[in-house]
Formats: structure tokens, sequence, C-alpha cells
């Protein structure tokens, strides 16, 4: 064996030996926490929304009334310095929601606000989101167009 | 020329053993309520310390320890011919911005974690070798700026891994004399970088545990020296993880777990509170902890043989981007009293 295959087999054990010792994340606890909160957060926007449809909204207004009112809480509560608290117990129960697609919007530009609007917020506000607009707005158009030829 | 300080491959002794001649530590508010609060100078109450920024929060933090531990020395600042700083940030911005308020003479470092002890290194060499007969080395960190520019903004929520860990927000500063009767740095061993291929930046420890390991086995051949010499040994910022595979590689090279092995990573922190997962780490971790309870430790006459074994994860997000893995170093430095 030549060095470089000496230094792979020293390397493979290694991550052999940190394999065993590493500490697991406390996944049942982890998932409950996110079904929890999770499950409240959608509860909560359901509620918001039976109640827009009582007053008068129809189902694609009160949807998007619902979206608005949610992102507006995840922001708010982001710049309460609350949201990252949430998030560290109910990790992707908190994240995947509209409300922490709101918080990584709002916690990059409060962040960057130091560096100005234009080089810090205007540059930097999308760069926890970006790849979820980027990929987001690819994948749209993609569906878009095999609708297209489908319909053709 | 050959030289009569080195010894073995890696290590220095020196003939005029540089002394401490004091030191000094600020900690923020978490560190502060950490098992070792007491031991610092100043426990900051906010993040900020006054400043608009988390980066000149930190810089203010490097200088006011700096100025801390010259005045507690019964020095002036202009006693001091050298300043041998450096900080986690780019640039090295913390220790340039402290040392132009300042106006002392800057030697700006990089080491990661084991900053400190990279200055405590040169430091000594530039005393033993008569260069220069006193200088101050210091280094911080700060959890909120390393945050956004290693991870993420610091309002983004996340649920980091049981392995990953807390940057302290902390900064040690020691004044070394050559004509001080304070405890002496006798041996220094300057380490490699090793990387074994950990890409992980959430478990920096399992990257910086071979170092350390690394460093001190090259100590202890370099001095002939078993590690029952030194009461303790203290590595920087491995945390529990790190510290847990650092004890399991000693004993595999045939050096036993030693019960008077610590890491300032593990100790600086309650390890049961929320978001410290394995444990604490940056500059700033290594230096308070010395620059606190280690030092005092050792003028107290508790301990009379240190080896303080630095650590630090050379990465940055670009490499880590990058699929880079991250590459460990370790610096150790010999204090006897």
């Amino acid at each position: 064996m030549n060095d470089d295959e000496l230094k792979q087999v020293e390397i493979a054990d290694y991550k052999n030996q940190i394999e065993k010792i590493k500490p697991q994340p406390k996944l049942l606890k982890n998932c409950i926490w996110a079904f929890t909160i999770g499950g409240f957060i959608c509860l909560l926007a359901q509620i918001i929304f039976n109640y827009l449809l009582t007053s008068g909204l129809d189902k694609i207004q009160a949807g998007n009334a619902v979206a608005v009112i949610m992102i507006f809480l995840g922001a708010l509560l982001t710049g309460l310095g609350v949201y990252d608290k949430i998030v560290e117990k109910a990790g992707a129960g908190a994240i995947v929601p509209i409300t922490g697609f709101a918080n990584a919007i709002v916690a990059s530009a409060m962040e960057f606000k130091r560096e100005g609007y234009v080089f810090g917020v205007g540059a930097k506000i999308f760069s926890v989101a970006g790849p979820t607009l980027l990929f987001g707005f690819v994948f749209s158009a993609l569906i878009g167009l095999i609708k297209v030829f489908v319909n053709a | 020329m050959p030289t009569n300080k080195k010894k073995g491959s890696q290590t220095v002794v020196f003939n005029k053993p540089p002394g401490i001649a004091s030191w000094a530590s600020i900690v923020g508010p978490k560190e502060g309520k950490g098992p070792w609060g007491s031991y610092f100078d100043w426990r900051l109450n906010d993040y900020l310390f006054g400043e608009e920024t988390w980066e000149k929060a930190e810089s203010k933090l490097l200088r006011e320890t700096i100025k801390l531990a010259i005045s507690k020395g019964n020095y002036q600042e202009s006693d001091m011919e050298l300043l041998i700083a450096g900080d986690l940030l780019n640039q090295t911005i913390a220790s340039n911005f402290a040392a132009r308020e300042l106006s002392l003479p800057l030697l700006g470092i990089f080491g990661a974690c084991s900053t400190i002890a990279e200055g405590l290194i040169i430091g000594s060499m530039l005393i033993d070798g008569d260069c220069i007969q006193r200088l101050v080395t210091a280094s911080s960190s700060h959890h909120y700026a390393a945050e956004r520019q290693f991870r993420l903004p610091t309002e983004q929520g996340t649920q980091p891994p049981p392995t990953a860990q807390w940057t302290a927000t902390a900064a040690g500063a020691v004044v070394l004399d050559g004509l001080s009767a304070g405890p002496k740095i006798t041996a220094v061993t300057i380490g490699k970088v090793v990387d074994m291929g950990i890409t992980d930046a959430a478990d920096m420890g399992s990257a910086m545990a071979p170092a350390a390991v690394d460093s001190i086995k090259q100590h202890l051949q370099d001095m002939q020296r078993p590690l029952s010499y030194y009461e303790l040994v203290v590595t920087g910022d491995l945390g529990n993880m790190g510290k847990t595979i650092a004890e399991k590689l000693l004993s595999q090279a045939g050096i036993e777990p030693y019960s008077n092995y610590e890491d300032c990573g593990v100790s600086l922190f309650d390890l049961e509170q929320s978001g410290i997962n394995s444990g604490a780490s940056g500059c700033g971790c290594s230096a308070s902890m010395l620059c606190g309870p280690l030092l005092k430790k050792i003028t107290d006459g508790d301990i009379h043989k240190l080896l303080f074994v630095a650590t630090g994860a050379l990465m940055s997000p670009i490499s880590s981007w990058q699929g880079e893995s991250i590459p460990g170093i370790a610096h150790a430095v010999a204090i006897e009293y």
C-alpha cells in the first residue's frame, strides 16, 4: 500500500470509531416536539381560515389571507427573538411551515441591516431563503411547461 | 547554525523561560453564569457591550481585556513593546481594530481557536531570543459575530445536533515579561495540521481531537516525559465529543487516559444548558479559561505543572461549501510555577 491508500484506511478507521461514539439526536423526543408545534401552527392557520370563511371571504381569498397572516406572525416572532427558540425545540415542525420561511427572510434582513440597506439588507435578505425561491421558481416553470405539453 | 533551544522535532525549550506577569479575562453573560463564572475579571450583561454591531463588541471585548491585563500587572500601555493578537473574524478585524485604539505595534495571527497558544509561543520565543522584553498576547471570540460569519443569521431558527458547540463570547490576555517572577513558560510544541477527513462543521470536536493527541504525543516524545509529569493537561475546545475521542486516541497510543485531563470546551459551560450541546468553542474559550481559572489555580499553588494544548479547527464557510474536510491544529504550552 502506498502512503495515500494508507491515509485513506486510517481515515476510514477513524470515521468508524467516531460513529460509535457520536451521540445520536433524540429522535422520538424531537419528533414529538416537531409534531406538536408544527401541528399547533397548522391548527392556528386552520382556525384563522375557518374564521375568514365565515366572515365572507371565498376559499381562494381566505387562503391568501391566511398565508399573509402566518407570514406576519413568523416575522413578528423572529423580530421579538422568539422564533429561533421555538425552532430549537421543534426543528422541522417550525421550519417547514410558511412561518419558518418568514423567519429565514426576516432573520437575514435583521442580521445584515448593519451593513446598510443596499449591501446589507438588499444583497443578503435571501441569503438563506434564496435556494428555496430559486428552485421553487424553476420547478414551477418546469411543471407549467409539462402542463402545456400534456394539454396540447 | 544548530540551535540549543530546539528539542526533538517540534518542541522548543527556553533557556530563560519568560514569565506570565499578569493576565485578564472578560466573558459574556452565558459564560459568566457557567461553573467558572466567578474566576473571570468581568462578566458582561449583554452581548453588544455598548456597541452597535457584534464585530465592534468583540473588538471592544478584546481591547478592554488587553487593557485590563496591562493595568492588573501595574504596567502602562507604553510599557508593552508588542501586541500579538488574533480572533475568528475575517481578516482578524477584532484584533486589528483593538490595536488601532491601543497604538501598540501589532503582530496579527490566526490559528482559529488555538490562537492564544500561538501567541504565547511566538511571544515566548521573542522574549527568550532577546528581541523583546515585554509584550501582551490576546485572543477573543464572540458568539453572534462568529455565528453570522460561519453559520446563519443569529435569529435564524436551527436545531443543532448533539455534537455541535457554542462559540464562546470571551477574551483572554496575557502579559509576558522576561523579568517576571510569575508562572514560567518552559517549553512549547508547535502542532502540525492534522486532517482526518471530517467534513461535518457541526462536529468540530471530532475534527480537532486527532490534532490535539498528535501534539500531546509529540510534546511528550520530544521532552522525553510521561504525561504524568503534568498535574493537569488541558485541551482547548474539543467539547464532550472531542474529549471522549481524545481520551480514546491517547489510550490507543499507549498514553493512559490520565485522570487530570480536562477540556476548556467541556468546562466553560454547564453542558445541560440549552444550545450548548457538546460544549464551548472559539478563540475566547481556551483564552478565557487560561486567563481565569487555570492561571489562578497555578498561582494559588493548586497546580505546579500545566500542559495547555489549545486546539483549532482551520475551516472557513467557503472551504466547507466546497466540500473540503476540516483540518485541525493544536499547540502545546508547558507552564510551570
